[in-house]
């Protein structure tokens, strides 16, 4: 029966948890959700009763969360050490990035994405907290290294480029006037591969007007 | 040379990774930072901690923030038992699922319902909004079900049979709120039932000193805050209320 994807690429942490399994060639059923159709009904509930997207089912283990799905599949699959090193150290510079991204990036990101339909003054707030969370990003978590742990690419990475892809989407250029930022996205992209990232991408890119959707839809989608 | 735990007790993450060093007889130097005097946005601090927040350690030139990562940390460098966190992939993961689910599911509703409660009138020099207290309420109430039915179920502890990092951070971020009056336990059976279980693990004697501090909220006043932080937490405040 083998290990089921539930997966919507319109979704930062599913596209995170689908270049991951795609690039350590993980055998897995991609199981497509559409959250915006609303396709949440029972068969998916059972498997996820949160009822959020990425959801993964290995047998009769079902596992929610994108970061427990992701350190899963690196132990189960035996990824490359550098995806979650085994030096202690190391791997403590991924879960500092891990955890402290649920809120000050992914969330100020979520925020920039659904308040583009909303008053001008609360889309400036939320702009200017992933600012501070950007500021963060080079000065805390990459300081002068190639990535966030260290030399090698990690989950950290992989996490933090899906996330930032959000505003990017829908026409805020965060890596312009950011060097150090941008030759990071450049680095990670390259590591990924092209033909991996729009194949990841290519849904949440083609989101252009945001307009005609529910807004409760969209508040579901990006897991507010 | 001994590894530096930078805490202050009032907060729920450090409360978790105090239990758990305690609990481990992990040898460390309390470094007691105390946010009320503003101590975490001191210089001397932000070396320690660029993000200027608690908890942090320091393991020579080793430093780290995040209570996740400090606990991992130190159930790896420390070999603590199997059953913080589990060397089973699937139990693992189960642990991992809690953490990762809290972050914007529990921690922010009980630090609300502490900050509306506790923090706006003695701050704000007015009387806490009920209606406010009773949005954030119904949130946490959201967040408790799932709890209950997702990551407890009828097993006695999230990972399974021992308690495990999941207890201990769930636990502290619910002790926020019964701080300030508000018992989440008062109504609900299992919760309780689990929350017995967590204390009997960890043991009443840490369990009373690690709460201490915490327990102790109603007994603060305005006059320990600094200024600056004063000014911090109101503008914050200010947000939370709209």
């Amino acid at each position: 029966m083998g290990l089921e994807l539930y997966l919507d690429l319109l979704s930062q942490p599913c596209r995170a948890v689908y270049i991951f399994a795609k690039k350590n060639n993980i055998p897995f059923t991609f199981k497509p959700v559409e959250v915006l159709k609303g396709e949440e009904g029972e068969r998916f509930g059972k498997v996820n009763i949160l009822r959020r997207v990425p959801a993964l089912k290995d047998g009769a283990f079902t596992l929610a969360e994108s970061m427990a799905i992701l350190i899963y599949l690196s132990q189960k699959y035996k990824t490359p050490d550098h995806w979650y090193p085994s030096d202690i150290q190391r791997r403590a510079r991924v879960d500092e990035y891990l955890s402290w991204q649920h809120v000050a990036i992914r969330a100020n990101g979520v925020k920039l994405f659904w308040l583009k339909l909303a008053p001008e003054e609360k889309l400036q707030e939320a702009f200017e907290d992933l600012a501070v969370s950007l500021k963060q990003l080079e000065e805390k978590f990459l300081q002068d290294k190639p990535f966030i742990a260290g030399n090698r690419i990690s989950l950290a990475d992989l996490v933090a480029i899906t996330e930032l892809m959000q505003p990017v989407a829908i026409g805020y250029n965060i890596f312009e006037n950011r060097p150090k930022l941008s030759e990071w996205r450049s680095r990670v992209e390259k590591f990924v591969g092209k033909e991996l990232l729009q194949e990841a991408r290519k849904v949440i890119l083609s989101i252009n007007d945001l307009s005609n959707m529910p807004l409760f839809k969209l508040f579901k989608t990006f897991g507010v | 040379m001994v590894v530096e735990l930078y805490l202050d007790l009032l907060s729920q993450p450090c409360r978790s990774v105090y239990i758990f060093a305690k609990k481990n007889n992990i040898p460390f130097e309390f470094k007691h930072v105390e946010l009320l005097k503003g101590q975490h946005l001191s210089e001397e601090f932000v070396k320690v901690n660029l993000l200027r927040k608690v908890p942090a350690l320091k393991d020579g030139a080793f430093t780290l923030a995040e209570s996740i990562a400090i606990l991992l940390y130190l159930s790896r460098k420390f070999n603590t038992p199997d059953h913080w966190y589990p060397s089973d992939v699937q139990k693992r993961a189960r642990v991992d699922e809690y953490l990762s689910w809290q972050h914007t599911s529990i921690r922010p509703q009980g630090c609300k319902v502490y900050d509306i409660k506790a923090m706006v009138p003695l701050l704000m020099d007015k009387p806490f909004p009920p209606e406010k207290l009773e949005e954030e309420i119904k949130d946490l109430n959201f967040s408790l079900k799932q709890f209950e039915e997702k990551f407890l179920q009828d097993k006695p502890f999230i990972a399974g049979g021992e308690i495990s990092l999941a207890d201990l951070m769930a636990l502290e971020e619910l002790v926020q709120p019964v701080a300030v009056g508000c018992d989440v336990f008062e109504g609900r059976s299992k919760l309780a039932e689990w929350r017995s279980r967590v204390e009997e693990a960890i043991g009443k004697e840490l369990f009373e000193q690690a709460h201490e501090v915490v327990l102790n909220t109603k007994d603060l006043s305005a006059a320990q805050f600094s200024p600056q932080l004063k000014e911090q937490l109101i503008q914050m405040l200010q947000k939370e209320l709209k």
